[in-house]
């Protein structure tokens, strides 16, 4: 067996997959989370709509969304096939009483990850899927140079090669984009109290997950070092556990408000 | 040693490793606050000796904490109740006239029962002989400045070497994992100047027995280190694997 073979097949080296591959998702959902605050810009979706052509185009960033699902699909299966030898590694016979002294969330990942993978299936084929797949509509911006406000419409027009279409018009002096409206489609699709009740346990999965495998990773990487551990368990409480929850689950809560209102 | 208090105990009878067991219900009075907890158990089994029955079998050797052989998980916790004590160090006073008590061996593959509470930790005697120790030729012992070690690492070694093998760890573990036992003397050696001589290869050949044995994962749930009954740390398992991802990225095979 080769060192790399040997090193993943052990029980700690299945950890250190489950560990980078974690951190990684980690990072990820805070570009996730910074780029999605977009929606929340009162430009009609002009913002936002471009930013998902710029994530859905752009080179580089494509590459790391292919690694990003393939990291996605190896951490569930190594996390639960892991869950399974654990379990079998208690034996056929189980406890009457137990009496834990450990965290509910650090008992629970497996649970907790199965909630989040069925949680992205949804969502990549609700998003994902159709803006990639889909008929998504056209929508026509027109910013004026001068004051920079923007007022939209239905595009109704030719079609459009690609995902955009950009150009400045001497008449009106506005920049006008034909963008794929993605906007409208998390409009409409939040204005669904249950796709926005299933967002939130899917939010809340997240939140129990990180609270404790944010600090976790670090431990499994061998990194557990009086100077560094506040830190560490501040971010994976703070920012992981509760921010980035917090502000994903905002999302379908603003526009199911919004939809209220309409 | 004669006492007021009345207990039902729930314990654990099997046979041996290839019967079922089950959970069996004995009544027990005048048991002193004073005693041990197998003090107690000693009460029991005079008592079903004396009603013709087949005494329950327990692991016990030192009664002092200092060998690990006790091994009882007791009202859902291995060692019972207390932090930082061993089943032999437990005493009645822990507990309340007329509690219930339920009284289970360890539960973990690597350990199958053998008979009753009894249960066979040969798995972690072969961890430790696949290489928690330092070849070294016996002789007059070298002065003992000749080996600097810093104070430091002397205590974290010290501490790990605390570890007395009693198996709480995998009991309390969701995993049955084995990691703090095996961590725990993995840093006792990797601390000192005299184990790092064989330090990777020792990591390596632990960690694949360890693996070998049938032993659950970590998922960092920190209930070994909360039941250890000699506070080891988890730290311990962090520089195992540190000692592991070096081992098997830094060696030649
Ligand atoms: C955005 C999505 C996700 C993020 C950011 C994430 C992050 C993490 C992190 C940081 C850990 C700690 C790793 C360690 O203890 O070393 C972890 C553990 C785990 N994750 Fe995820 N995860 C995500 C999705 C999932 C999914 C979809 C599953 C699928 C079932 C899953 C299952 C698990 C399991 C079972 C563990 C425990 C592994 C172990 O300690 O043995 N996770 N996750
Ligand atoms: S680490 Fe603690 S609980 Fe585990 S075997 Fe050693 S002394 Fe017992
Ligand atoms: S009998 Fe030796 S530690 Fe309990």
């Amino acid at each position: 067996m080769s060192w790399v073979t040997q090193t993943f097949s052990s029980t700690l080296g299945r950890k250190l997959i489950m560990s980078l591959t974690g951190l990684f998702l980690s990072v990820f959902l805070i570009v996730h989370v910074s780029g999605n605050f977009q929606l929340f810009h009162s430009d009609e979706g002009l913002g936002f709509n471009k930013y998902a052509v710029f994530m859905t185009t752009f080179p580089p960033i494509k590459v790391v969304s292919y690694g990003l699902y393939a990291f996605i699909l190896l951490h569930a299966i190594d996390g639960l096939l892991l869950a399974a030898k654990n379990r079998k590694a208690r034996g056929p016979q189980r406890y009457v009483v137990v009496r834990n002294q450990s965290s509910w969330a650090s008992r629970n990942m497996a649970i907790l990850g199965t909630v989040l993978l069925l949680y992205i299936v949804v969502h990549m084929h609700d998003f994902w899927w159709q803006y990639k797949f889909g008929e998504v509509p056209y929508r026509q911006y027109e910013q004026s140079l001068a004051t920079g406000t923007v007022t939209s419409s239905a595009y109704n027009g030719p079609a459009i090669q690609g995902k955009m279409e950009e150009f400045v018009r001497e008449d009106t002096q506005t920049r006008v984009t034909i963008v794929k409206d993605l906007y409208a489609e998390t409009k409409a699709a939040f204005a669904n109290p249950l796709l926005v009740a299933f967002y939130l346990l899917g939010m809340w999965a997240l939140a129990y997950h990180l609270v404790h495998g944010f600090q976790s990773a670090f431990q499994t990487l061998g990194w557990n070092h009086p100077k560094y551990n506040p830190l560490i368990r501040f971010v994976g409480v703070w920012v992981f556990g509760i921010g980035i929850p917090l502000a994903f689950a905002a999302m379908p809560v603003y526009f199911y408000i919004k939809s209220l209102g309409a | 040693m004669e006492g007021n208090m009345n207990l039902t105990l729930q314990v654990w009878r099997q046979k041996n490793s290839r019967t079922e067991g089950r959970m069996e219900s004995y009544k027990l009075s005048g048991i002193s606050e004073d005693m041990s907890f197998l003090e107690m158990f000693d009460v029991l089994n005079e008592q079903l000796i004396v009603e013709g029955k087949e005494p329950v079998a327990f692991d016990h050797d030192c009664r002092e904490g200092i060998c690990g052989a006790c091994s009882m998980y007791i009202n859902g916790r291995p060692h019972g109740p207390l932090q930082g004590v061993t089943t032999c160090q437990l005493h009645m006073r822990s507990f309340k006239d007329g509690d219930t008590i339920v009284v289970e061996p360890w539960r973990a593959q690597a350990f199958p029962v053998i008979k009753d509470l009894v249960t066979d930790r040969g798995s972690f005697d072969r961890i430790i002989s696949a290489g928690g120790f330092i070849s070294v030729n016996t002789g007059n012992a070298q002065d003992a400045n000749s080996i600097p070690v810093p104070k430091e690492n002397a205590d974290a070694s010290f501490m790990a070497a605390a570890c007395i093998g009693c198996g709480a760890c995998v009991a309390a573990c969701k995993n049955a994992s084995a990691m703090l036992f095996t961590s725990a003397k993995i840093s006792q050696l990797a601390l000192l100047p005299q184990g790092q001589a064989e330090s990777a290869a020792r990591a390596k050949k632990m960690i694949a027995q360890m693996d070998e044995e049938g032993f659950g994962a970590c998922t960092n749930t920190g209930a070994c280190a909360a039941e250890c009954p000699k506070g080891i740390s988890m730290e311990n398992i962090a520089r195992m694997n540190r000692e592991y991802f070096a081992a098997e990225m830094g060696t030649k095979e």
